[in-house]
């Protein structure tokens, strides 16, 4: 009983919270630069990029570097397993908003065989029995239904996005039906469990992200067109493809062209 | 005159149908393209599962890197429009930096696949010759897709360009020369020297 209440308030809130959302990711959708990036908030933005390079050198590195040499390599592998189980009831309900069955069967194949079979989601019992892995959020979901993409934004801590994929992570914060059914402190087990899942990933591709943000010429510009360009690659999103740098354009006519 | 023209026509025409005639001895199959990725990518399997040290590793990747990828070509693309203000000395100059740059630079990527291994999924028809699609299994990370774009228009077959994910690998390093371009005033030399210390 407390079940189904639960989940016709948390449908609700899902259906108010996505009209508003596809309302202002509508809204904001502005004309796209030939570049196929459209920055209008540049200098706000990079304000805000010099902002997380500083946290990251100060705070975030130091942390993760010690967060990964500390645990190893098999607790961090379970904390993300964690973090990551605990994420598909999410990853169940965006499926659902998108019409994608197949994501559906995915997750909750995912969800139930991690949870009953791999000690609460500690160990990734579905990757050994070779489900599929399935990702997806509402930022996906805005973009299925036809949302623009909007202007890039930069977050301060959580890094690049644009208008949608914020939109998306706002109201993801309430797309994970566990977070309505647990009560404190197992509520925030995800939240830590994610943080800390974080952190380790800043710690194992350092090398990478160290790349990007210490030793590119403009970091801005790189973690910006990297970021665009995975996002459109993992939403399929070919249309809005950095069009006047055609990725498949032939570089042997003419190399110097723009 | 007359005479003349005809003649500059028809050395024109010969040597257009010597290319077309060419042209086939060039064109590079399917088969070519996947041969091509897969050599390579069992070279960079060996390199990564050699166990050596860092810098012996991107000496490697260097020798990977020419003798699978046209170098040129993405160098004279990561010059981009700016590339034709350039004097022919400072083109040749600006191409060995981006050699061992792009090496240096991706032979440390390369290093994460320590203990992973990358195959060859898919390949298809593009304009400039094929796009051959692989799949990178690391350690404690979801696969991912890695894609290199084949063509034999340099003589050779080789790889011109490649995307981590949907990341293109030439326009990242136009985004990267363009501001170092500008950080220097657009002064192609200083830029130069700041590519040989970067990566």
């Amino acid at each position: 009983m407390f079940f189904f209440s639960s989940v016709k308030s948390i449908a609700t809130k899902i259906a108010l919270i996505a009209c508003t959302a596809a309302l202002t990711a509508c809204a904001s959708s502005g004309v796209r630069a030939t570049d196929g990036i459209y920055d209008p908030n540049e200098e706000r933005n990079r304000k805000v990029h010099a902002f997380n390079v500083k946290l990251d050198q100060k705070l975030v590195r130091p942390a993760a570097t010690r967060y990964s040499s500390i645990l190893p390599d098999e607790i961090e592998n379970s904390v993300g397993n964690f973090a990551e189980n605990l994420g598909q009831p999410s990853i169940m309900v965006n499926s659902i908003l998108q019409g994608d069955l197949r994501g559906v069967g995915l997750s909750v194949a995912r969800f139930l065989s991690n949870t009953i079979l791999g000690f609460g989601g500690l160990v990734d019992v579905a990757e050994i029995l070779e489900v599929s892995e399935h990702d997806t959020d509402f930022g996906e979901t805005l973009y299925k239904w036809g949302a623009g993409e909007g202007a890039y934004v930069e977050l301060p801590a959580l890094g690049p996005s644009t208008v949608r994929a914020t939109t998306g992570k706002v109201v993801d914060l309430f797309t994970n039906p566990l977070s309505y059914m647990l009560h404190s402190p197992e509520k925030y087990y995800g939240t830590l469990a994610s943080t800390s899942s974080r952190l380790s990933d800043r710690g194992r591709y350092s090398s990478t992200i160290d790349s990007i943000l210490y030793e590119s010429a403009d970091s801005y510009a790189q973690a910006r067109l990297i970021y665009l360009q995975n996002r459109r690659f993992s939403l399929g999103d070919e249309g809005s493809a950095l069009s006047a740098d055609d990725p498949y354009s032939d570089p042997y006519e003419d190399p110097y062209a723009q | 005159m007359l005479n003349n023209i005809t003649r500059r026509t028809f050395v024109a025409l010969a040597s257009s149908s010597v290319a077309i005639a060419a042209t086939p001895s060039w064109a590079l199959t399917q088969g070519e393209a996947r041969k091509l990725v897969d050599s390579l990518v069992a070279k960079i399997n060996s390199v990564i599962g050699s166990g050596k040290s860092e810098a012996a590793m991107i000496k490697e990747f260097q020798g990977i890197f020419r003798r699978y990828a046209d170098v040129p070509i993405m160098a004279q693309y990561a010059l981009g429009v700016d590339g034709r203000r350039a004097s022919a000395s400072q083109k040749r100059s600006f191409g060995k930096a981006f050699e061992i740059y792009i090496a240096r630079k991706y032979g440390k990527r390369f290093r994460e696949f320590v203990g992973g291994k990358v195959e060859v999924k898919s390949s298809r028809k593009i304009n400039a010759g094929y796009e051959v699609k692989t799949k990178a299994s690391l350690r404690g990370s979801a696969p991912f897709e890695v894609t290199f774009l084949v063509s034999s228009k340099s003589g050779k077959d080789l790889f011109f360009n490649m995307f981590i994910e949907g990341v293109n690998l030439l326009l990242t390093e136009r985004t990267e020369i363009g501001a170092l371009l500008d950080r220097n005033g657009g002064n192609f030399d200083k830029m130069i020297a700041d590519l040989k210390k970067a990566g």
